[in-house]
């Protein structure tokens, strides 16, 4: 060991790089990317009143990127950003009761949220375009 | 702090292959994290061929038939081989667990063996554990009390020696804490999963009477706050406990003492 590198040079062992990416840690980075994926939504919302409350003109230019294939790509993605964010607030509520943490529980949980969030979007826009009589 | 790529000195590289499989014979290979530091080099992972028909069933009988035969400088820890003692806990397969009970029947294909992760590396799967020793000791993991001593023994009830099962278990491997991708950005200031069920241990403990101070000593962003339930913890726990329900216990009883 006489020319062993001074600790302060030991190697950092591989983390994410080697881990095995398993559902619930998965929905939890999802939790926080569709979390701030809301921040961005908030700001399109935003833009949105402010365009209704400035001039026709201007609102019918907003709703005409709405409505285009981009906008409404755009819009789905928040639609399910939204919804699975709040369904993964849901299971963060009833862990805070101290609840739900066997693990068949933890993984029926996330299995239930990531299924209900694509669902319930789907189901969002088909009410839309129901009523909007396009469907 | 948050960092997805190792650092340049961490990089690990390909190493070599130590020996080829014999026609006859279940082999299987071993992939191995190997760091050495007495030469200049970067980590690399080493393969090795195992007889299975030859070897004991767990990867632990693995890695000492490798050590024993093929190359005695691969260097691990490792003592009571039966899940008892902690000390083989590494990365086996993509998780943390004990090698010592990790049947090699568990996994499919090459068995890849890395250091817990996120750690400093000593030399190959010894990781330096210092933090989290010294994590473990600021919570001081020992009967506190007021009362003047009873001559005998501290008494407690069964209901309240049954609210230690599930905790006093912990053989603190650190299997849970280094699974935690919140502890591998935070571990300076998060106290990690294992170490929060041994404070979680002590605060519910009928006997002890510090429970204000020690709650006090979590009250902080970082100590306990910064565990998101991801889970990782209590589905590497090699002895089937629950830390992230420690965690949620504590959390709790935060909100609760001040009503």
């Amino acid at each position: 060991m006489a020319n062993a590198r001074p600790t302060a040079n030991r190697p950092l062992s591989p983390h994410l790089q080697i881990y095995k990416p398993m559902l619930t840690m998965m929905m939890s980075i999802a939790h926080r990317i569709t979390g701030a994926a809301l921040y961005f939504g908030s700001l399109l919302l935003a833009w949105w009143l402010i365009a209704a409350a400035s001039s026709e003109g201007y609102y019918d230019f907003v709703m005409g990127l709405a409505g285009g294939f981009f906008g409404r790509l755009v819009l789905f993605g928040y639609t399910w950003a939204l919804i699975h964010h709040m369904l993964g607030g849901f299971r963060h509520f009833i862990w805070d009761t101290g609840k739900g943490f066997e693990l068949p529980t933890v993984e029926a949980m996330a299995r239930t949220s990531l299924m209900a969030g694509f669902g319930l979007t789907i189901a969002v826009w088909a009410v839309g375009y129901i009523v909007m009589g396009k469907l | 702090m948050v960092e997805f790529t190792l650092p340049k000195n961490s990089k690990v590289t390909k190493g070599k292959a130590w020996n080829k499989p014999k026609t006859k014979g279940d082999w299987r290979e071993f992939r191995v994290y190997r760091w050495s530091p007495e030469d200049e080099e970067n980590p690399r992972v080493d393969s090795y061929q195992v007889n299975l028909d030859e070897c004991g069933p767990m990867v632990l009988d693995a890695l000492i038939k490798i050590k024993n035969e093929i190359d005695p400088t691969l260097t691990f820890r490792r003592s009571c081989r039966e899940g008892i003692c902690g000390s083989c806990a590494m990365n086996i397969d993509g998780t943390n667990t004990l090698a010592c009970t990790c049947g090699m029947d568990e996994i499919r294909g090459a068995v890849k063996v890395y250091p817990l992760p996120h750690q400093p590396v000593v030399k190959d799967l010894v990781p330096d554990l210092t933090n989290f020793y010294a994590q473990h000791r600021s919570v001081q993991p020992y009967l506190q009390t007021e009362t003047t001593e009873p001559p005998k023994e501290w008494k407690q009830s069964r209901e309240d020696r049954e609210k230690l099962d599930g905790l006093y278990e912990c053989i603190l491997c650190a299997c849970c804490s280094t699974s935690c991708p919140s502890y591998w950005w935070n571990s300076d200031r998060y106290l990690g999963p294992a170490v929060l069920l041994q404070a979680y241990r002590w605060v519910v403990d009928s006997r002890d009477e510090a429970t204000g101070e020690r709650l006090d000593n979590l009250e902080d962003p970082f100590r306990l706050y910064r565990c998101h339930t991801i889970m990782n913890c209590s589905k590497a726990c090699p002895k089937g406990l629950n830390p992230a329900k420690a965690i949620a216990e504590l959390k709790k009883l935060m909100v609760e003492r001040r009503f």
